[in-house]
């Protein structure tokens, strides 16, 4: 469903990207891992059309992402870092304008935002002001919306920062539905637990590369020798490194 | 393009721009309260002027001194106090009196003297408000009118003058003149006095403008008619404020979208725009169209209570009226493009184009009219859009002209607002690492 070729973006000397290629199939979850600057953001961004890549290309169903008004951005949904929501506006309004970004007409849009508030769980505060929520109701609307036209394809940038358990474990129901619904998610985190509960395959890109690409079984063999069964922590930092990466 | 996204993100804004208080009343209330105060100083009607407050130290207490304290007195435009020397110099100095005037002893005899000859011309000492220098000027002129008026009245028909006379007559034969000269000024002075010795010709001293008694007075009087946009239509300043203020609030209002995208920016906001399927031009269009109703709404609500409450007529084109506004909608939304697009951090960049509204504002004769600038700078000015919307709606409102004065205005604005626009897409940073 999303294949990645040969991605490359440089800003002036510093090569953010180089190489990177990997492919996400119909109801996978593909952890995108990497330390603080390994590229991890300029990759989704090059995959959503926010950055425009030097060389290589981004391949929605076989076919080539081509420029803003690319039909195929309709088929990827983007959950960025950011809490990307008006806190002015209440939870339908906030969803109501960027539904319309998609031009989905008034009934879909109403639809579509009624099933998305539903799965977030948010449906009872959908007029209320967003900067009235808690941290992991906007990171639950924040999900929302990027889910209302539907996409096939969602990129997750660290959709979990900064809430508690409890939401938490929300979005991972949510996450959870999703691909059992056949959606493809590319998931960015530093949370190697959550990649291991949620992640059929992992990537770990570092310095813009990619210096691993399997199942989390599959990525045993990069674990330190005599660890036995080594968690995704332990190879994580065995494949990159203990330096800091400030 | 789909017409959906830009009405949402119209529609967005709006929502965004009611639920800010602050907004709204930078928006809506301020340049209503500013052009309000604005308007009732510059404002034409017929009201008594502000007098300049004048000390005259008389010093002679001549006839003619006497004179031109009394002229100076009964004038209109000035409020005439008669302190001492130094009471007058600290009057000046606190900047309670503007113009002190001294008239030195001897200041009679002196300018008397100076009046028929060449002898030596005596000093009038004036202290002055530099912060005042305009009303010097004006000062100086009705002070000239007076001191011929005195001088001459009391030459040709006073006390003074009959004495100079006398003195003349008698020192006529030591001049340098030709005997045929001292003739002719002999017979003249002669006439003169059996004329001061006419009992009906000091009788009345101080008399009306015309009789001789009255001195040298102004040979025309003046006949005021204001062109406005019609017969018996006064001129109205709250016109001209409600369009400066309303100029000056909706270029405020650029800055604010222009800060307001960076902000989306900082927020991460502007990456699920940038993520959908929409051009670029379509991004910037809504927020430009957005802006552009922001504006308008500023002008007709600003425009409105200056029409119910100050009388202020769109008297000249109504569609000419609604292309200026339109127009200068359109120029100030894209200048807040611009903004976004040559902009850093959005409070710096709040900084400094706070600075260039104001200097756009400023010289754009939105806080006074143009005319009081330099010649250079009116010429310069011309490259400032706000000049034009002023001069459009100037046109259009009390100078009650056509359609076609607003035809050049609202061309020049959509012509920068064209610059802005293209500036704007070519500068703004579109990619979202």
């Amino acid at each position: 469903m999303l294949e990645v070729q040969g991605l490359r973006k440089a800003y002036g000397d510093l090569v953010a990207v180089r190489d990177v290629s990997f492919s996400l199939g119909a109801g996978e979850v593909l952890g995108l891992l990497g330390p603080n600057g390994a590229g991890k953001t300029t990759t989704v961004s090059m995959i959503s059309g926010l950055v425009t890549p030097d060389a290589g290309q981004v391949l929605i169903g076989g076919s080539p992402l081509l420029g803003d008004t690319d039909v195929k951005k309709r088929r990827i949904g983007l959950v960025p870092q950011d809490l990307a929501l008006y806190d002015e506006l209440s939870a339908l309004a906030n969803l109501r304008f960027f539904g319309s970004l998609y031009d989905l007409d008034s009934a879909a849009l109403e639809r579509a935002i009624m099933a998305s508030l539903q799965l977030v769980g948010l449906s009872e505060r959908a007029r209320d002001r967003v900067g009235t929520f808690s941290g992991g109701m906007k990171r639950r609307l924040n999900l929302a919306a990027g889910l209302l036209h539907d996409p096939d394809i969602l990129l997750l940038d660290e959709p979990t920062v900064g809430v508690d358990p409890q939401s938490r474990n929300a979005i991972f129901s949510n996450l959870e539905t999703l691909k059992a619904r056949g959606k493809a998610l590319l998931y960015t985190t530093h949370y190697m637990e959550e990649v291991e509960r949620l992640a059929d395959r992992v990537v770990i890109v570092d310095h813009g590369q990619v210096i691993a690409s399997d199942t989390l079984a599959g990525l045993q063999r990069f674990a330190p020798a005599g660890a036995g069964h080594a968690s995704l922590e332990a190879i994580f930092l065995a494949l990159t490194g203990r330096t800091l990466r400030d | 393009m789909s017409i959906r996204p830009i009405l949402a993100m119209v529609r967005k804004d709006l929502q965004l721009f009611f639920h800010d208080r602050r907004a709204v009343i930078m928006t809506m209330v301020a340049p209503i309260a500013i052009a309000s105060f604005f308007g009732s100083i510059f404002s034409g009607n017929n009201r008594e002027p502000a007098k300049i407050a004048v000390a005259i130290v008389d010093q002679d207490s001549s006839p003619i001194s006497r004179g031109i304290l009394a002229g100076a007195q009964g004038d209109r435009n000035l409020r005439v106090t008669t302190p001492s020397a130094d009471e007058a110099r600290a009057a000046v100095k606190r900047g309670t009196v503007t113009v002190a005037v001294v008239i030195p002893p001897g200041f009679g005899d002196a300018a008397g003297r100076a009046f028929f000859s060449a002898a030596a011309k005596p000093d009038l000492t004036i202290w002055f408000d530099p912060s005042h220098a305009a009303e010097l000027g004006l000062v100086r002129g009705i002070l000239t009118e007076h001191v011929m008026q005195s001088v001459s009245a009391e030459m040709f028909t006073g006390v003074q003058g009959q004495k100079m006379v006398d003195e003349t007559l008698q020192r006529l034969d030591r001049t340098n003149l030709s005997a045929q000269q001292q003739t002719l000024l002999r017979d003249l002075l002669q006439s003169a006095r059996k004329f001061y010795n006419e009992p009906s010709a000091t009788a009345g001293s101080n008399g009306g403008n015309g009789s001789p008694r009255g001195g040298i007075t102004l040979p025309y009087a003046v006949k005021e008619d204001a062109i406005t946009s019609g017969e018996n239509v006064a001129y109205n300043g709250y016109a001209h404020s409600f369009a400066g203020m309303c100029i000056q609030f909706i270029l405020f209002a650029s800055i604010d979208l222009g800060v307001g995208i960076l902000l989306e920016r900082q927020r991460g906001l502007w990456k699920r725009l940038r993520s959908a399927p929409i051009s670029r031009v379509t991004l910037l269009a809504g927020k430009a169209a957005s802006g552009a109703l922001v504006a308008l709404l500023t002008l007709a609500v600003s425009f409105a209570f200056a029409m119910i409450v100050f009388g202020v007529r769109v008297n000249g084109s109504l569609a000419g009226f609604v292309a200026v506004a339109v127009a200068t909608a359109v120029m100030a939304s894209t200048f807040g493009l611009l903004i976004a697009a040559v902009g850093g951090t959005p409070g710096g960049t709040r900084g400094i184009a706070s600075l260039s509204v104001l200097l756009m504002v400023m010289l754009g004769g939105a806080w006074v009219p143009s005319f009081i600038f330099p010649a250079w700078l009116q010429r310069l000015t011309v490259v400032i859009p706000a000049r034009w919307a002023v001069d459009g709606f100037d046109a259009m409102t009390w100078r009650g002209l056509s359609l076609g004065a607003a035809v050049m205005p609202t061309a020049v604005m959509l012509g920068f607002a064209l610059l802005f626009g293209v500036l704007a897409i070519a500068r703004f940073r579109w990619e979202e690492a």
